[in-house]
């Protein structure tokens, strides 16, 4: 109870309270995310099994009964007769967990490079950073597609659609971890240098016990806002590259496949299989960016 | 009475050149900064040794030493017979590591702002695989604070009780040798006056030996019973406290001694001393202080003066001498 | 007196409204600084030394604000002028040291450039004429060979050449004021000497009244000539330099002084004031400093201690003045 009230009087609760923008995008993510964790229950229809498929129902519009069979969607139906609320859900799961996983892998590579850097200084210093800024003159999406070619290259074809999914978390999140990796290394070295890493050392604590145990949890405010802008990064990366063709398979698609297949029609009339999957994209990475600059700022002991 | 730290010949440089690819360019050479100079002294033990000096004269980098922090450029520095930084027998290493404790100026910076007050005090104890129950309380009830206070984050206290909080983290090991480096410089006097009485007081009763490095010679004056005083990383003269602050020798501590504060100097007209500390990158030839010194003479510019003998005090200087002092 | 004091505050208030509650770093301060005056300031951090030497300058922080009562710089008023005509008298009539010199300097402007540039801002003179006395000035604090430093930058100076300038920067226009905020304590003390010495003699010269605020006795009993003790925000003691130091009457000037090593013989056990200066939130009710004080009575708890401007004494604090007779028990 106690521990409630501290949390609802904190700064980064109040900061939030007095954010409209914040608490409406906090909203957002809250439903979206929701929508798609929860998408076997909410979903009307399973969209990518065939056998319920009927391809008569290919491109009903939104709201509007189906002329052959009479069946209405909320948000209409693509090609193939899949509703496009369900597949939304479910490519908004994959998305998410595309983005999610990334991230993940980003932010462990990122931060143990970061810390090992920092901390360690000299040569290793020189070669992670090294590393860092050569993979930074190419533009992420560049390094992404570059990983991901290798990788279908290595896997049996027979399992190229099963893996995907893999290929395109461990693509996007190399070709991220180095922000992680700069942030990290740049509050480890003003970390090192205190008074309480010293002290440590002092009564011989090893080198990975300093680094983890006492530098690491005070180098995890910035991280957490790289991780949630990352976020939205990544969920927009997964999605360019589905959007090329090079991401998740029309079998299991995201809403970057549903946005490549919706832009086939988008000049012969039917707007809604391109438009729904490309506003969720927008609302979801814009509401996750806004719930990181909101972090940013409340995090920021300059600020306050 | 036997000697507990020895410290001989030290020497400690610093390569402050910068990177190859600019000296390279700009043809510059390799710059070389010697912090420590030649420092040899021991501290008996149960006593207090003071290093006093202004920015640059070394004394935190001595600290640094003693404690393990840095390791020597040359000569030697011994913990109860051990150097730590040439002893190989792990055993004779640990144990002599728990020995030694270091207390810092920064209370804010010192203690990990994400740990909790039990486990910062007692993570000396507990790195060793030894047990610690109670430890905290017991030491934070010695200290002076609560025993409730274990369950704390530092940011609940202030300065003086991190400050104390620090000094019962240095206590868990159960160390018999502490340097404390500038501990109250960063305190207001009301609290200050609390933690100096504290370390005295611990001093006393548990028999612990310290290396007290501060730039204030009042409070050195309150803590020590033997004082070095540092120049550009050199001693230039050491003493027992009253000899120091009644019959300074070496015109370096003269200048100190006029120089600081006093406080029933009203409307004191004092002349104030010359120049200030040079470069120490390229230190003066000679005595390191001839450039301000009012005694100096031909040979102070030319030859270094070692250090002799003189009453109970050392002092390194031609003047005092030559009985020119 | 009769003369207008050069500064006068009356019962300044200083807020700063938080989400919880106001702060108070300065609370119903008063004092008056006479021409060619030195007073100083001294205190404990979260004092409010610092913040009242701000409050003059007009240079407060939002959301902090001047609250209450009033700061006449020679008789006018100066608290409540629009900040056009404040940023004038700052630096024309009011000088300021700062205890970090690189804060007060611009690392990309030349020292003398800096010097003329406040020079013709603040007088009536040609360039020429400004650059002269630019390097008069820095003779004037002890820069060797000014005429050609004058070019310099100022990281190609040392700590305390560089406080030299600013002090320089400082008295430039001639000001009335100077207000010196901890000027030595990022020094040396062979340097702080210096700087002590070269402060108290060009505002000696130049009649020019000083308000030096520090935590350091030492120095307040070097360069001072009264000194008002502050503590939570207000006013302890008020008097001369000496009479305070060697008399203090306030129980916190005396528990401050008894704790100083400087004025306790060796061997002896410091005097310790328990506890700590109280955060800004949490004040005590009545006299601020009951909690620490060794003589307090109940009254010290409800009421606050008659001030030192209305009953006459010199330290705000129930027990002395009533020992006074200055009011009745």
């Amino acid at each position: 109870m106690n521990a409630m009230r501290r949390a609802w009087e904190s700064d980064l609760s109040y900061s939030f309270r007095h954010s409209p923008i914040t608490v409406l995008a906090a909203f957002m993510v809250i439903v979206l995310f929701a929508g798609a964790i929860l998408a076997p229950l909410i979903a009307p229809y399973s969209p990518f099994d065939p056998a319920t498929l009927n391809l008569m129902n290919g491109f009903t519009p939104p709201m509007t009964p189906n002329t052959f069979t009479g069946e209405t969607f909320w948000l209409g139906t693509d090609d193939q007769g899949r509703d496009m609320f369900s597949a939304i859900l479910y490519g908004m799961r994959i998305s998410l967990f595309v983005g999610f996983a990334a991230v993940l892998l980003a932010l462990v590579l990122g931060v143990v490079a970061g810390l090992v850097a920092g901390y360690a200084g000299g040569w290793v210093d020189t070669i992670i950073m090294r590393i860092a800024d050569v993979q930074l003159t190419f533009p992420s999406i560049l390094v992404a597609m570059l990983i991901f070619g290798i990788a279908k290259g290595l896997t049996p074809p027979d399992m190229r659609d099963q893996m995907a999914i893999w290929v395109l978390i461990v693509s996007i999140g190399l070709s991220d971890w180095v922000q992680f990796a700069r942030v990290v290394r740049g509050a480890t070295l003003v970390e090192r240098n205190r008074e309480y890493v010293q002290a440590a050392r002092l009564i011989g604590r090893s080198r990975s016990a300093i680094m983890f145990r006492h530098v690491l949890p005070n180098v995890t405010s910035p991280v957490l806002v790289i991780a949630t802008i990352g976020l939205a990064l990544a969920i927009i990366a997964e999605a360019t590259l589905s959007f090329l063709g090079v991401g998740a398979p029309p079998t299991q698609p995201s809403l970057g496949t549903l946005i490549r297949i919706g832009q086939g029609y988008l000049f012969s009339g039917e707007w809604w299989i391109l438009f729904f999957p490309a506003v969720t994209l927008l609302v979801l990475a814009l509401s996750v960016n806004l719930l990181g600059d909101w972090l940013r700022e409340a995090l920021n002991p300059r600020l306050r | 009475m036997t000697a507990l730290v020895r410290i001989a010949g030290l020497v400690r440089r610093f390569d402050v050149s910068k990177p190859w690819l600019n000296r390279l360019i700009e043809r510059a050479p390799r710059q070389i900064l010697t912090a420590v100079a030649d420092v040899s002294l021991e501290i008996p033990e149960r006593g207090v040794y003071a290093l006093v000096g202004e920015s640059g004269s070394g004394k935190s980098t001595i600290g640094k030493i003693a404690v393990g922090l840095l390791a020597p450029s040359e000569g030697a520095v011994e913990i109860g017979g051990v150097d730590l930084h040439r002893e190989r027998d792990p055993a004779r290493r640990t144990e002599t590591r728990a020995h030694i404790q270091m207390i810092f100026q920064d209370p804010y910076a010192s203690l990990n702002p994400r740990w909790r007050v039990r486990d910062i005090i007692e993570e000396p104890v507990r790195a060793r695989g030894d047990r610690s129950e109670g430890l905290a309380e017991r030491l934070l009830e010695q200290v002076g604070l609560s025993a409730r206070d274990a369950d704390k984050f530092p940011h609940e206290f202030s300065g003086g009780q991190r400050q104390r909080i620090c000094v019962a983290r240095a206590l868990a090991s159960e160390p018999r040798f502490i340097v404390c480096d500038e501990p109250t410089s960063a305190l207001d006097v009301s609290v200050q006056a609390q933690v100096l009485n504290l370390m005295k007081d611990l001093q006393e009763r548990l028999g612990l030996t310290y290396l007290f490095i501060s730039h204030d010679l009042s409070v050195v004056r309150y803590m020590a019973d033997r004082i070095g005083v540092l120049y550009l990383g050199r001693l230039v003269e050491e003493a027992p406290r009253d000899a120091l602050f009644e019959t300074p020798r070496h015109p370096y501590t003269r200048m100190l001694l006029e120089a600081a504060p006093r406080i029933d100097a009203f409307g004191r007209e004092v002349d104030p001393p010359k120049g200030e500390i040079p470069d120490p990158i390229n230190p003066p030839t000679g005595c390191a202080y001839h450039p301000r010194c009012p005694f100096a003479d031909e040979r102070c510019k030319r030859e270094r003066p070692a250090m002799r003998d003189a009453g109970a005090s050392r002092a390194a200087c031609h003047a005092v001498e030559e009985g020119r002092l | 007196m009769t003369e207008t004091p050069i500064l006068s505050l009356r019962n300044l208030v200083v807020e700063i409204p938080t989400r919880r509650d106001v702060l108070r770093p300065v609370d119903r301060v008063s004092f008056q600084i006479a021409r060619g005056e030195v007073l100083g300031v001294v205190g404990e951090s979260g004092a409010g030394k610092s913040m009242t030497g701000t409050a003059v300058i007009g240079l407060i922080d939002p959301p902090g604000h001047i609250a209450g009562g009033r700061v006449e710089l020679d008789g006018q008023r100066i608290d409540n002028l629009p900040a056009e005509k404040m940023r004038r008298i700052r630096g024309k009539r009011i000088g300021m040291v700062f205890q970090d010199p690189l804060t007060s300097l611009n690392p990309l402007i030349r020292i003398g450039d800096q010097l003329t540039e406040t020079i013709l801002a603040h007088l009536d003179v040609s360039e020429a004429e400004a650059r002269r006395r630019a390097v008069a000035a820095l003779e004037e604090v002890g820069i060797p060979a000014a005429a050609r430093r004058i070019d310099s930058y100022p990281h190609e100076f040392s700590g305390g050449m560089r406080q030299r300038v600013v002090i320089a920067l400082a008295l430039a226009a001639e000001p009335d004021l100077v207000i010196a905020d901890e000027p030595t304590t990022a020094l040396d003390v062979s340097v702080q000497a210096q700087i002590i010495a070269l402060l108290k003699r060009l505002c000696r010269e130049r009649g020019t009244a000083v308000m030096l605020i520090t935590h350091d006795m030492g120095v307040i009993a070097e360069a001072a000539d009264r000194v008002a003790v502050m503590y939570a925000g207000r006013l302890a003691e008020i008097g001369p330099v000496a009479e305070v130091i060697a008399h203090p009457q306030h129980p916190y000037t005396r528990g401050l002084m008894a704790a100083t090593p400087m004025a306790t013989p060796p061997g002896e056990r410091l005097n310790q004031i328990p506890g700590a200066m109280p955060r800004l939130d949490a004040i005590p009710a009545g006299c601020a400093f009951h909690p620490r004080c060794p003589v307090a009575e109940a009254g010290c708890r409800v009421g606050d201690p008659p001030r030192v401007e209305e009953c006459g004494g010199r330290a705000a604090c129930w027990v002395v003045a009533r020992e006074a007779g200055l009011v009745r028990a």
